[in-house]
């Protein structure tokens, strides 16, 4: 299979090891056997406990964790008066310590317009409606500052998505996504991140997938970055057209994660690798 | 980035004289290398801190020369020797006019 050896050394002199690594997992996969179910209740993993010592370290001081710096951002954000209302966060929710303590652990959620939202997605709909402004760009500083405030308050807290009849169908469709072939390389996300949960990549190990910590620092990313972000990459992992952010397919996809991860605990924001 | 940002010093407040103090100081910046391009191919322009010192009443003792190759958020842990009490002023500088400083008290017994 010349065609192979030809993709597979494109990709690593284009030093794009991850995806090298990708696409000999895709041509391995049909040959592998040892796959599992995914992971369920006590079973279920943070990637927390797949980090080395230094990153755990890092993740669980405030002092050296970077993303406080976000967390720190976004408190002074609460306070700031935005918009044509003259309201700033505070104003209607006061307390973040108090009034925020959970909600995070509670999204994505179906709002009373019957809107799927993700936390950020909440914040931008307030800053809207509640202080007339603009809303905050993916991916914005502003944007992830706020967000990593607010979910700090539930830091700890287990995540409380269940199934209703409200969400029902999204969650469908987001469990679908989850189990769907995408991209040139043909994968989904439950062939790595829970059949194949807890093997090697490269050296590194396949995390379950639980979204616990976001917003996250990523070493790699030198950043702050969303959930949102970090499901584009694997997208882009397995050459698949990444959805755009805030699109359905996105929303629906964190709606399963959360759902899948419930009664898991909060760490936002982690560090991760 | 902004001139300034936030900084988080962590170190004792009180020491008995002769102690090895270990300091660890993280402060906020991209750290933007130079050498990363937009989606349109337009080169990000070099900002980094470039110079970290931390003088000790006065007297510079610890000085760090930062480059491009360096990470975001650079987090710096050294040690001095406490000799007296007073002042531990850091200061870091970099590129557009970057600058930030902060201080920590130490009390030596």
């Amino acid at each position: 299979m010349p065609w192979v050896w030809q993709v597979f050394l494109s990709c690593l002199l284009e030093k794009r090891v991850s995806l090298a690594i990708l696409f000999s997992l895709a041509i391995l996969l049909p040959f592998h056997t040892s796959s599992q179910a995914d992971p369920v209740g006590a079973e279920r993993q943070s990637s927390y406990a797949l980090m080395s010592p230094d990153t755990k370290a890092m993740q669980d001081d405030p002092l050296l964790n970077p993303a406080t710096f976000a967390v720190l951002d976004g408190q002074v954000l609460w306070q700031e008066i935005a918009g044509k209302k003259n309201q700033s966060c505070a104003s209607c929710h006061g307390d973040a310590t108090v009034s925020m303590k959970g909600i995070a652990a509670s999204f994505p959620k179906f709002n009373a317009a019957g809107q799927l939202l993700s936390l950020s997605g909440r914040i931008n709909q307030c800053r809207i409606e509640h202080q007339g402004a603009t809303p905050f760009a993916f991916e914005s500083k502003p944007l992830l500052a706020l967000s990593a405030f607010v979910a700090n308050q539930s830091k700890g807290m287990p995540i409380t998505v269940e199934r209703t009849p409200a969400n029902e169908s999204a969650l469908a469709s987001g469990q679908r996504l989850f189990n769907q072939r995408m991209g040139q390389l043909n994968l989904s996300c439950a062939q790595c991140h829970a059949e194949r949960a807890g093997q090697e990549i490269a050296g590194n190990p396949i995390p379950q997938a639980h979204p616990t910590a976001y917003p996250i620092y990523r070493l790699e990313w030198q950043a702050v970055g969303s959930l949102e972000r970090r499901l584009r990459n694997c997208l882009v992992g397995v050459r698949a057209e990444p959805f755009a952010f805030g699109s359905t397919e996105l929303l629906e996809l964190e709606l399963f994660l959360a759902w899948r991860a419930r009664a898991m605990l909060l760490e936002s924001p982690g560090v991760r690798p | 980035m902004s001139k300034t940002s936030r900084t988080i010093v962590t170190m004792p407040a009180t020491a008995k004289k002769g102690e090895i103090l270990e300091i660890r100081i993280i402060v906020q910046h991209d750290m933007e290398s130079g050498f990363r391009h937009t989606e349109t191919g337009q080169r990000i322009p070099r900002d980094i801190i470039r110079d970290f010192r931390c003088t000790y009443n006065g007297v510079e003792v610890f000085r760090v020369e930062l480059h491009p190759a360096m990470g975001a958020n650079p987090l710096i842990v050294f040690t001095t020797t406490a000799t007296e009490s007073g002042t531990l002023e850091f200061k870091w500088s970099g590129d557009n006019g970057y600058a930030s400083s902060t201080t920590s008290t130490l009390t030596v017994t």
